[in-house]
């Protein structure tokens, strides 16, 4: 279960690895496309930035949801144990 | 600018130190054994223990500094909430269920948990220490920054204070209490900064000429040459001074008055039809013996006496109106986006016998304010050059690896009962933390606006911000801030502690301590850390609060996160090959800080063209430094270890 929990840590990581990486490409190699305004007149800088903060949260709720239970997590640290 | 001692002010001052120091000694007397001392039994709540992540995390540098840089600089200042964040899902995870399984007390037990090395827990042990007292002088500068204004003392007065009453605290009653002082803190920061927020909004923007104290600053022009502007009538009875010796080449322009002798200082600029204007600007001047003349008049010390205007207004909003009312939360920003704002530079004037500090005007279109790339640090992402794109991405990711790799973060992991225990408050904290990042957005934009910022003083940006709202807020803000800073520095020093217990006197040292003893020793140690952040704080007074923590988070993402990452996924991890990437990773980091251009202007003075490294932020060249020397070493000390 501990890998389990590993591997959906890694994945999600990956994922929000990709996001953030995006952005910070995107401001140190092209940072007029920052200037647009695709939606309700905000520019995409406050756009993208305001959604790496929920993507992180929307994530991490994610983590937990998907996580094994903590009696698991305690079955697991005795299997570890023996 | 002269700051006012407010009495309201300093009675929550007062109030929120003493319902902190009460807080410990209850909680202290309940404490005895250094397991609650350390970890507080590992009986936190979750919700408290992610609550209190924020208090731990959101430090005097997320409040003060991130406003500040948002203030004066617009968008820029938000990148620090973005990668803070961030930082943030390193942490939950990659970190945060293995720290939790693998440590008991340090950073260092968890690092140390396969090979039971001394080698191991003194080099994890001294990062912890470096980290810690890295991070430690922000929070003290901040302090003393607070307490100025606020009380009217001096800078180390409020140093003075916030680690007098930090060893108190830590000494009192160990991580018990400030969990508790810290999810105090942190519901107060998230509670109040909303409430600022939902104000600033309510309030939308309002065009003006100058700041909240009515000062209207005059714009001259445009003219076709400059001969003309002593033909206006702004600029009767004056005569221009000479620009030689410094002020030769500078875009300023002084007029001294023929009656008074007042000499007023002006910035010349062309406006976007090519004519030129001269905007009044604000000087600043220390001459040598001592005496500080504000825009050409002896300083004041009363109110009505010459003090420096406070600034930040909106000079142009779209539609030509004059003022918006109440805006959303989206139509603030594409509201701004059209505006024009008058944002403040400053340029020091060095002359044999004085200096003088120039604040000068920058109209600036909303458009800019909300991009990236406009404060000096950020400038680089708009040049053509790769080398000063590096120092962005650099920053950028000493923030995303540094949160999971700071010693006061990962004992959080634990004062909670499980692995499950210490994922649901990382997410708490998550959704805390990030919820308040959005609001620095909008409170630094607030303050821009607010007409009342300190030239001088970027870091007191939102405590002002909350007395253009109204004396109450301040005196809450205020309190809030400093109570920020008592919370951090006491988890600083608690981790710095227990460095010293663990790592270093009972496992590197090989001393014997019963539990009595180690929660003396720690203690002592608690003592000692303060008194040097007192210190440090007073010594590096002039820097930049969040500048200072980009520091440490290079520092510790350099040191700690290499061994970290790689002891929990590579099996071919060694004891040598984790020695050697904390020492690296430390010292390479220090020392490229040491060497950068950004330390030889702001502490040695020196022109920032002999600076010895290409580019200031050393993670992006020491954090795979780190990772590398790892794997080298283990490399070479794999096949020996396996043998023996």
């Amino acid at each position: 279960m501990r890998r389990y929990n590993a591997r959906i840590g890694m994945v999600l990581f990956g994922v929000y690895l990709l996001l953030y990486g995006g952005f910070v490409f995107l401001n140190a190699f092209a940072p007029e496309t920052m200037e647009l305004t695709p939606l309700a007149g905000v520019n995409l800088a406050i756009l993208y930035g305001f959604g790496l903060i929920i993507a992180a949260l929307v994530l991490a709720l994610i983590y937990g949801w998907l996580c094994k239970p903590q009696d698991q997590d305690a079955a697991d640290a005795e299997e570890v144990e023996k | 600018m002269i700051y006012e001692p407010s009495a309201v002010a300093v009675a929550f001052f007062f109030v929120f130190v003493a319902i902190t120091l009460g807080l410990s000694f209850y909680l202290g007397s309940k404490a005895k054994s250094s397991q609650g001392y350390f970890t507080a039994h590992g009986q936190i709540p979750w919700f408290v223990n992610g609550i209190a992540f924020a208090g731990d995390y959101l430090s005097a540098a997320s409040f003060l500094g991130i406003c500040g840089m948002i203030a004066f600089y617009g968008y820029d200042g938000f990148l620090y909430s973005i990668g803070y964040l961030a930082g943030w899902i390193v942490a939950l995870f990659v970190i945060a269920e293995p720290m939790k399984r693998l440590g008991k007390f340090t950073f260092a037990d968890a690092l140390d948990a396969r090979f039971q090395s001394r080698g191991i827990k003194l080099a994890a042990g001294i990062s912890t220490l470096a980290v810690s007292v890295f991070y430690l002088i922000p929070q003290m500068v901040g302090a003393g920054v607070l307490v100025q204004p606020l009380l009217g003392f001096p800078h180390w007065v409020g140093v003075v204070v916030v680690g007098v009453t930090v060893i108190l605290i830590v000494v009192s009653a160990g991580m018990v209490s400030t969990t508790w002082v810290q999810f105090l803190k942190g519901s107060l920061l998230v509670i109040f900064s909303a409430i600022l927020t939902w104000m600033i909004l309510n309030r939308g923007f309002s065009i003006a000429e100058g700041g909240n104290d009515g000062y209207a600053f005059q714009t001259l022009g445009p003219v076709s040459s400059e001969q003309e502007f002593s033909e206006l009538p702004a600029l009767a009875g004056t005569t221009p001074v000479p620009a030689d010796g410094a002020w030769a080449d500078t875009p300023f322009r002084r007029f001294r008055n023929d009656k008074t002798g007042i000499v007023s200082v002006w910035s010349l600029a062309q406006d976007q039809d090519g004519g030129l204007v001269l905007r009044e600007a604000q000087s600043l001047t220390e001459m040598d013996d001592g005496t500080i003349l504000v825009n050409g008049e002896i300083k004041g010390t009363k109110k009505g006496e010459a003090e420096l205007h406070p600034v930040g207004n909106v000079t142009k909003l779209p539609g030509g109106e004059s003022h918006t009312g109440r805006l959303g939360l989206l139509s603030f920003f594409s509201t701004l986006q059209e505006s024009e704002v008058v944002l403040w530079g400053n340029q020091k004037i060095a002359e044999p016998d004085s200096t003088t500090t120039v604040y000068f005007q920058k109209p600036t279109p909303g458009s800019k304010v909300l991009r990236p790339g406009e404060h000096p640090t950020f400038s680089g992402i708009r040049s053509t050059e790769m080398l000063d794109k590096l120092n962005f991405l650099s920053l950028m990711l000493a923030l995303f690896c540094g949160t999971a790799s700071l010693p006061h973060i990962l004992i959080r992991y634990y004062t909670v009962k499980d692995g499950a225990a210490a994922r649901k408050s990382t997410i708490v904290g998550i959704g805390s933390i990030g919820f308040f990042y959005v609001l620095t957005l909008y409170m630094g934009l607030g303050a821009m606006t607010s007409g009342s910022m300190d030239v001088t003083n970027s870091n007191m940006a939102a405590p002002l911000l909350a007395r253009s709202m109204n004396e109450w807020l301040f005196a809450a803000i205020s309190a809030i801030a400093f109570t920020t800073v008592l919370g951090t520095v006491s988890g600083l020093i608690l981790a710095s502690a227990g460095a010293v217990t663990h790592d270093l006197v009972t496992h590197a040292f090989g001393v014997e301590l019963n539990d009595h003893e180690k929660v003396r020793v720690a203690k002592i140690a608690s003592v000692v850390v303060g008194a040097v952040a007192i210190v440090l704080g007073i010594l590096f007074k002039e820097l930049n609060v969040s500048y200072l923590v980009g520091w440490a988070f290079s520092v510790a993402a350099s040191a700690n996160l290499p061994a970290l990452v790689m002891l929990l996924f590579w099996k071919g991890t060694t004891r040598q090959g984790i020695i050697a990437a904390v020492v690296v990773g430390m010292t390479s980091s220090l020392a490229w800080i040491l060497l950068s251009a950004d330390t030889f202007t702001k502490v040695y003075n020196l022109p920032a063209a002999d600076a010895l490294v290409p580019f200031s932020q050393p993670g992006i060249v020491t954090i795979p430094l780190g990772f590398l020397t790892l794997v080298v070493v283990s490399l070479m000390t794999g096949a020996k270890t396996a043998e023996s």
